[in-house]
């Protein structure tokens, strides 16, 4: 009763205060949608709200969206409400001053709107928080635009615009206004000129809306469509199948459809009489031919639908087109749209074969990291140490321990990188001192001895370890990717590995060249008993070098643990590919290796590249494109010649 | 008539070193010669050409009355054309027997399958006791070659080129490691050699040349520097120079 | 000549009577045909054990007398494996879809056969298509045919593009890994016609004797690899006796020095291996249809180098040291990852084998290389002195 009358009171107001008029009566006349809002109903509501002018609608919507909008029982009010103890103090709808405190819960309404209607209010909102001071805000109203865009978006986008301060959000509003203009601009060429800017773009959003804009269906007709936007005509037989042409027909056009042999089969087995069907002996029906005689009579009886035949569907495949049509009926737009969209498509070509480049280059750092360290093994000693994965393993257990003592992972990585390298320099050693040593100048033999390790050392870490994946966490300010452009991008970690196989390069070619050791690993590489003659001890500088190689391993095997699971069988994983990599590059040579670890990281990444959901077969083709290399380059890219080879 | 081989013009480097320059050389048969020089004279490096390890970078190797031009073919085909080699190191088979070894060299057909279902004949157990007479190895038939003197290898493999029955037989240092005594039978073996075939000794020890008895072909830096009898060589100058340093 | 071969070859005969006796042994003891102390499930682990020693005297012919590492012999295996288990696949299923389909009024034409048996097969991987390579799987004659064929030319392929290139020694292995690896790579695919790594199942049930209880089939095909594995030891001792022998020895130890004497180096090396392919392909024929089961996981790289482990374990250059580790690695084997072994208490921790025998066989085969390079076989050597 009270009700009804302030309703009518605020009835009575409203001639009065058309101009400058109050939100709570405002409300009021919408009062039961706004207290119990359906996402059928609450637009109109919204479209009076937005459309008052009032100030203080934004915060209103806002906090409507928020369950923040209270009714009092007794008046049918709408308040905001701060929760003190037990009690609510009440707040004007309008200014936001108290109008009662102490107010018992039970007398008044949280107003909860449901998820579908805080969405529809949300968008309502975003042209309020667009210019809204706080970036965040401004940032999530551009957000939730481009995530659907619409036309009544362009005028609150573009007068945003003038008034943004943030030099990054001013662009990104105009690109946006530019496709809302694009999609939804009023005159053609308005939206040609935004679609003539969109060229030049690369992002996803701006390529989707060229796809949008160029949204096609498919119509049969007999006569070309008049008074369409076609897009083109479809050949049947090479951009869709008889069948599916036909199929089509039949959809749109109302031609009856081709009855499937399972259908003949069904269609007969329901006539079946006394062991025939339409007098053919059922026995018989193990042809299509015959089949199709016993349902042709069947459908001369008019018992079934008569078969379309071949001859049927040519001739309606004749008598019909087949058309694409644009959604979109200005051709003036669809033509600009198709343009660009083929200029955008170049340069995303091209950016993504930067993209795959760096793919390459990023796996290349891997296999080199994971080879380098056999291709000094197996160069300076000819000796293949098949545990060499499982060192990588051993690398990348010693980063998950550490981890587990040391939590900042920083600090972790710090520790574990050098750890990592005296675990597997240590263990490389005494590998070496303990078996190899007995097994030099029996290559084969030392491959199947560390094997044995190898098998050991993985069963090991299996009962250590447990089975399932350990993960070596990466610091945060490896985390993310490098974002070039929407196409063009790369993980910090990738890069990370890349600097780090750089660095070993590095240091390799430093100690290999400039140090005493690696001077003397040289001579023993080219001449082991001359080198020996020269007061060089061979047995320490293949301990050595063996140490080396199997460091390098333990800090590779961080390196794969950060991106990879850390598991027993990983090392099994790198060990092949980096016997590929060592034996295409050439041995006995640093820059052998990275030439071979290159060639085979673009080799595989190109084949990804052509058959992007394979990965296996990638491989499969990279192993066969190696065997057929070594036709053609026994020895590597990057050979010893003369006499230095050995032969 | 004409030569046995004839290399005219070969060259050969490895990594800009130039091993062989310009090498003309040729050889009659039946003629014994030894090569003689300095270490990286190329005198092994000549040995890889004419038998098809290493391939030249230019220049022809000419084999036989057909003149057949050897380079760019196996070394298993050239074996086959009838050159026969034997390596400064005794290289023998040691896991088999001294017998197992002369048969494996016997001249045969070389195909797998005919080589599978080869029979044992007589004909071929004579030549291998004949080779056996030749090379002081009767006795020891039966023994693994591992278990060999250092100089009985080198007569096995000597043994082994033999059994070849190459036309044209190349013998890197025979007398390396030997007694006295081997020395003189191994001189033996290889002028015998030589009374029907080709044969080529390179060697060190001008004292074992000297024995020879034959022609002379000095090679330096990958080139002829003389040729002629021992005594005419080693007055030549040039060759003093090499062998004593200026 | 047969009897000269033997009368030179004492070991041969030997190594028969051990076989036949051994066979008989199981058969007497067997549950289909004697006493029942054997079980089936062990007749089978024994049939099994008989044809991994058949490809392990082929490995020993490449690997110990021919001195090729190869580490492809098991994908051999495994291809004849799939060759055969196709037929027995595409038999089965024929027999179950034929049935099915007899329950319909109308009798199936040979397309509708044809569509049951492709969506009953390849429904795993998503496809109802039979692809190309499985066009003679409806023929047992061809299929065998295959095992023989498709293991000898890939043999024959793989080998003349390796050995023409003068590749050895270690790098010979690498690349025979990598061989094996892009194979299991490949059948890993589900693409690849073979149901990914589903592999090929129910090959134990023997299309036209689903009567015949699997005691009686298991103990057929028991017979039927000792007779493979006696068979096989015979074609390899004739091979590796006389100058065949010699030669294929000599090439083990001086590759280039049997260049010098004539010997076409790479013709031996392809007949050796391609030969050796063809016996690994008609052990992994016989194997998997005692398995039952044949994934791609059976062929990766690492069941090669379990192959060579157990040949180097058992001596490698003598053919019965190949028999004798591979059948005392592997049932050893079973019977430690059986979890049969008793585990062992420390006190302060329990050895459990099932986790312990990996690395127990590891660090034996590595001191196995060290200390005893002959192998189990060298203790048979004083015996048989007269054979090497």
């Amino acid at each position: 009763m009270i009700r009804l009358l302030t309703f009518v009171l605020a009835a009575l107001c409203l001639p009065l205060t058309a101009h400058a008029q109050d939100l709570q009566a405002l409300l009021q006349t919408h009062e039961k949608i706004i207290a119990k809002p359906s996402r059928k109903n609450v637009t109109p509501v919204l479209d009076a709200l937005v459309g008052s002018g009032l100030p203080q609608v934004p915060e209103f919507l806002q906090n409507w969206q928020d369950k923040e909008v209270y009714q009092r029982a007794a008046d049918g009010l709408f308040f905001y409400a701060d929760k003190t103890g037990k009690t609510y103090t009440l707040k004007d709808v309008s200014g936001g001053t108290e109008v009662a405190t102490e107010v018992s819960a039970s007398d008044i309404k949280q107003i909860k709107p449901n998820g579908g209607v805080r969405k529809v209010i949300a968008q309502y909102l975003v042209q309020f928080q667009l210019s809204d001071p706080d970036i965040n805000r401004r940032t999530d109203a551009l957000n939730a635009i481009s995530r659907n865009l619409s036309a009544d978006q362009i005028e609150p986008l573009r007068a945003s615009i003038d008034g943004e301060s943030d030099a990054t959000l001013k662009l990104r509003k105009q690109r946006l206004a530019n496709y809302l203009m694009a999609r939804f601009g009023e005159s053609s060429a308005d939206r040609v000129a935004a679609i003539e800017a969109i060229a030049g773009d690369l992002s996803v959003e701006g390529r989707a809306v060229l796809s949008q804009i160029l949204e096609t269906r498919v119509a049969a007709s007999q006569a070309l469509p008049d008074g369409e936007n076609i897009a083109r005509q479809l050949e049947v037989g090479e951009d869709l199948s008889r069948t599916e042409a036909y199929t089509l027909l039949v959809e749109t056009s109302g031609l009856p459809a081709t009855i499937s042999d399972n259908e003949i089969r069904l269609a007969l087995e329901s006539y079946v009489d006394g062991g025939r069907v339409a007098g053919i002996p059922i026995a018989q029906l193990d042809t299509l031919d015959a089949r199709a005689k016993a349902y042709d009579a069947l459908a001369a009886s008019d018992v079934v639908p008569a078969r379309v035949t071949q001859e049927d569907i040519d001739a309606a495949l004749a008598d019909w087109g087949i058309y694409e049509i644009y959604l979109d009926q200005d051709d003036a737009v669809t033509a600009a749209a198709k343009e660009a969209q083929s200029a955008v498509n170049t340069r995303v070509g091209l950016n993504q074969a930067a993209d795959l480049g760096l793919d390459a280059i990023s796996l290349a750092s891997i296999y080199f990291l994971a080879a380098v360290g056999l291709a000094i093994t197996f160069g300076v000693m000819g000796v293949i140490n098949m545990a060499h994965g499982e060192f990588i393993m051993m690398g990348a257990y010693t980063g998950y321990v550490v981890q587990q003592f040391i939590t900042n992972y920083t600090l972790s990585l710090v520790v574990a990188l050098p750890l990592a390298f005296a675990v597997t320099f240590a263990a490389g050693v005494l590998m070496e001192r303990t078996v190899i040593r007995w097994l030099y100048n029996r290559p084969l033999e030392t491959l199947l001895a560390t094997f044995g390790i190898s098998i050991a050392l993985q069963q090991l870490a299996k009962n250590i370890f447990g089975t399932q994946a350990r993960p070596l966490t990466s610091p945060g300010w490896l985390d993310g990717a490098w974002v070039i452009n929407d196409v063009v991008q790369i993980s910090y970690i990738r890069i990370a590995i890349f600097v780090l196989a750089l660095l070993f390069l590095g240091l390799l070619l430093f100690i290999l060249k400039k140090t005493r050791l690696g001077l003397e690993v040289r001579a023993v590489t080219q001449n082991p008993r001359m080198a020996a003659s020269m007061g060089i001890n061979p047995d320490k500088i293949k301990m050595m070098t063996f140490g080396l190689g199997s460091g390098i391993a333990g800090i590779a095997g961080v390196a794969i643990g950060l991106f990879a699971k850390v598991t027993s069988e990983m090392g099994s994983d790198y060990i092949v590919q980096s016997f590929m990599t060592v034996v295409v590059g050439g041995v006995g040579n640093v820059w052998g290796t990275l030439a071979g670890a290159a060639m085979i990281g673009t080799f595989q990444k190109g084949v990804e590249w052509l058959n992007p959901s394979n990965t296996l077969a990638a491989q499969t083709y990279m192993i066969l494109f190696i065997i057929l290399f070594i036709q053609f380059r026994p020895k590597g890219i990057i050979a010893l010649k003369g006499r230095a080879a050995g032969d | 008539m004409s030569a046995l081989l004839e290399l005219s013009g070969v060259s050969v480097s490895f990594d800009g070193f130039k091993a062989i320059n310009n090498l003309a050389f040729q050889i009659n048969e039946p003629e014994l010669r030894a090569i003689i020089g300095p270490n990286g004279a190329g005198k092994t490096t000549f040995m890889d050409i004419v038998t098809g390890k290493t391939k030249p970078d230019e220049g022809r190797v000419l084999w036989g009355e057909k003149s057949i031009n050897l380079i760019g073919r196996s070394e298993s085909h050239i074996a086959r054309a009838g050159i026969g080699r034997k390596f400064q190191k005794p290289t023998v088979f040691e896991e088999q027997t001294v017998r197992e070894n002369l048969a494996m060299a016997l001249k045969n057909p070389r195909g797998p399958f005919e080589v599978l279902f080869y029979r044992k004949t007589q004909n071929g157990s004579d030549r291998i006791e004949a080779i056996a007479e030749q090379t002081n190895l009767t006795e020891q038939l039966t023994r693994k070659a591992g278990e060999l003197s250092h100089g009985q290898k080198q007569w096995l493999e000597i043994g082994m080129l033999l059994a070849q029955e190459p036309r044209l037989l190349l013998v890197d240092e025979p007398a390396a490691g030997m007694t006295p005594a081997e020395r003189e039978k191994t001189t033996e073996i290889l002028v015998e050699a030589a009374k029907t075939r080709a044969v080529v000794v390179v060697e060190h020890d001008m004292e074992f040349v000297r024995r020879l008895n034959c022609k002379v072909t000095v090679l330096h830096e990958g080139s002829v520097l003389a040729e002629g009898s021992l005594d005419h060589v080693t007055q030549n100058p040039e060759v003093i120079d090499v062998y004593l340093g200026r | 000549m047969q009897r000269s071969f033997i009368a030179n070859n004492p070991s041969v005969l030997w190594f028969l009577l051990c076989l036949a006796a051994f066979t008989l042994g199981v058969t007497v003891l067997a549950e289909a045909t004697g006493a029942g102390l054997i079980s089936t499930s062990f007749v089978k682990t024994l049939g099994k054990v008989l044809c991994l020693c058949l490809v392990a005297i082929a490995m020993d012919v490449v690997w110990g007398y021919c001195g090729i590492l190869s580490l492809g012999h098991f994908a051999f295996f495994g291809i004849g494996g799939y060759a055969v288990g196709m037929w027995l696949m595409y038999a089965r299923t024929e027999a179950i879809v034929v049935e099915n389909l007899s329950a319909r009024l109308i009798p199936p034409t040979p397309a509708e056969v044809n569509d049951a048996i492709a969506t009953q097969i390849f429904g795993v991987v998503g496809s109802s298509e039979f692809p190309l390579i499985w066009a003679f799987a409806d023929s047992l004659l061809l299929q065998l045919l295959l095992v023989v064929l498709v293991p000898g030319f890939l043999a024959l392929i793989f080998g003349w593009l390796a050995f023409r290139s003068r590749v050895t020694g270690v790098y010979l292995s690498i690349l025979t890994q990598a061989m094996t690896l892009a194979l299991a790579l490949y059948l890993f695919q589900n693409d690849s016609g073979l149901r990914g790594n589903n592999g090929l199942s129910g090959l134990q049930n023997i299309p036209g004797f689903e009567a015949v209880p699997q005691s009686v089939v298991s103990m057929a095909f028991f017979w039927a690899s000792a007779v493979a594995l006696g068979a096989g030891y015979v074609l390899f001792a004739r091979v590796l006796s006389g100058k065949m022998g010699s030669v294929i020895r000599a090439i083990r130890d001086d590759e280039s020095r049997v260049r010098f004497l004539g010997y076409h180096v790479e013709s031996y090396k392809l007949f050796v291996f391609t030969l050796t392919a063809i016996v690994a392909g008609i052990a992994g024929a016989l194997y998997y249809p005692q398995a039952g089961i044949i994934n791609p996981a059976e062929i990766a790289p690492i069941a090669s180098i379990y192959l060579a482990v157990w040949v180097a374990i058992g001596g490698r250059g003598r053919l019965y040291g190949a028999v004798i580790g591979t059948a005392f690695v592997s049932l050893l084997s079973s019977w430690f990852t059986g979890g049969s072994a008793p585990n062992v208490n420390l006190g302060f921790y329990t050895i459990q084998w099932t986790e312990w025998w990996l690395v127990l066989l590891g660090l034996s085969f590595v001191a196995v290389t060290l200390f005893f390079p002959g192998g189990i076989g060298m203790l048979f050597d004083k015996f048989t002195r007269k054979s090497q």
